[in-house]
């Protein structure tokens, strides 16, 4: 696969190594000649000078033919701009757009780059994950591919304690697909019983959340 | 008619005079509040006396725009020193608030080509200027001075 790498911050430069060892061409763009040079060195020929919001620079690195490209510099319209341009004047088939500010992300989304990484993001729901402060916490979202996985926090009152896995009523395309019980983690069968303070782990369709929060009475 | 300038340098700053001189209510955005004293160069009296209003805030938050008065503005003009945050805001100004007039002043001329390309109007001061001097040139080659 042929990656275009936008950006050598700490991301991009290290994004850029991992890519290359995992056998991929590589070709990293970076605007600022001072972080060029000191990159250069280690890279040699997969690192470009320039702006990469520069139509120019991007053709010079074979933007026609590159499969990815993963715009990760630390500016936000530049990460547009770039992917935009990737997209929709290329044909980039794939484009990763990093966000820096989170309150930028509706840009993006409005814009239609994506899919986003924010690291911002990304520790907010590792720190959600580590202390829950609702009873619901997404893991993972796929909105393209309609796809989420969520972890469920069981209360007292909820409806399904008490009950096995097999008796409990959830909404369709809708699955168990693991019980978090006092720090160890398990694939359940349809006769373990679901506790009180157990963390449940659920692949579902976004759609069917707000459902399926009511029967777990989440 | 509600004019919004996103960008309050040289340009910004002289466009918001020319259309509140035209009689426009205009707005001024910046990220720079010392910007408030440039759009007051030559005038008689303070921006805001004169019916003019300036927000502090950066061009890409979203709270800053509508502060500035996005939701009502007629036209939209995004000027400020970055081509890319003059495209995206552009964007922003025509999906999301639908504003009727929406120009991005855009330096580059092949990211103002392709983007004038797709709908967006754009104004490429490098091609008005590199216009103006072929044409000078053109001009003095045309009647024979500097052979």
């Amino acid at each position: 696969m042929y990656v275009i790498v936008v950006g050598a911050g700490k991301v991009g430069v290290n994004l850029t190594r991992e890519l290359i060892e995992q056998e991929h061409e590589v070709t990293l763009i970076e605007q600022n000649r001072t972080r060029y040079v000191a990159v250069e060195q280690e890279l040699e020929h997969s690192i470009q000078h320039g702006d990469a919001s520069e139509l120019w620079v991007l053709e010079r690195a074979g933007i026609e033919r590159a499969d990815m490209v993963i715009a990760v510099t630390g500016d936000d319209e530049d990460n547009i701009l770039i992917c935009q341009v990737a997209k929709e004047k290329y044909g980039a088939d794939r484009i990763i757009a990093r966000v820096n500010n989170p309150r930028n992300r509706p840009h993006f989304d409005l814009l239609g780059i994506k899919p986003v990484v924010s690291a911002t993001d990304l520790i907010l729901r590792l720190l959600e994950h580590e202390v829950p402060h609702r009873n619901m916490v997404h893991l993972l979202d796929l909105e393209e591919e309609r796809i989420e996985i969520i972890e469920v926090r069981l209360g007292e009152d909820s409806p399904v304690v008490g009950r096995t896995v097999g008796e409990i009523d959830t909404p369709d395309r809708t699955l168990l697909i693991s019980i978090l019980r006092e720090g160890v983690g398990f694939v359940p069968t349809v006769n373990s019983e679901l506790r009180a303070g157990d963390d449940v782990l659920m692949v579902l369709d976004p759609r069917q959340e707000e459902e399926l929060k009511r029967r777990l009475g989440a | 008619m509600f004019v919004l300038i996103v960008g309050c340098g040289r340009v910004g700053s002289m466009l918001a005079r020319s259309m509140m001189r035209d009689g426009h209510t205009v707005s001024c955005l910046d990220q720079d509040p010392e910007s408030h004293a440039r759009v007051e160069v030559g005038l008689d009296g303070g921006w805001e006396e004169l019916g003019g209003s300036f927000t502090v805030g950066a061009a890409l938050e979203t709270r800053a725009l509508e502060t500035a008065g996005i939701k009502q503005a007629d036209a939209f003009v995004a000027a400020t020193n970055g081509d890319n945050t003059n495209i995206v805001i552009a964007q922003i100004a025509r999906k999301r608030y639908r504003v009727d007039t929406v120009i991005a002043r855009i330096l580059d001329p092949l990211r103002a080509e392709w983007y004038s390309q797709q709908g967006m109007h754009t104004i490429c001061p490098t091609s008005v200027s590199v216009g103006m001097l072929e044409n000078e040139i053109r001009a003095a080659a045309s009647t024979g001075n500097g052979d």
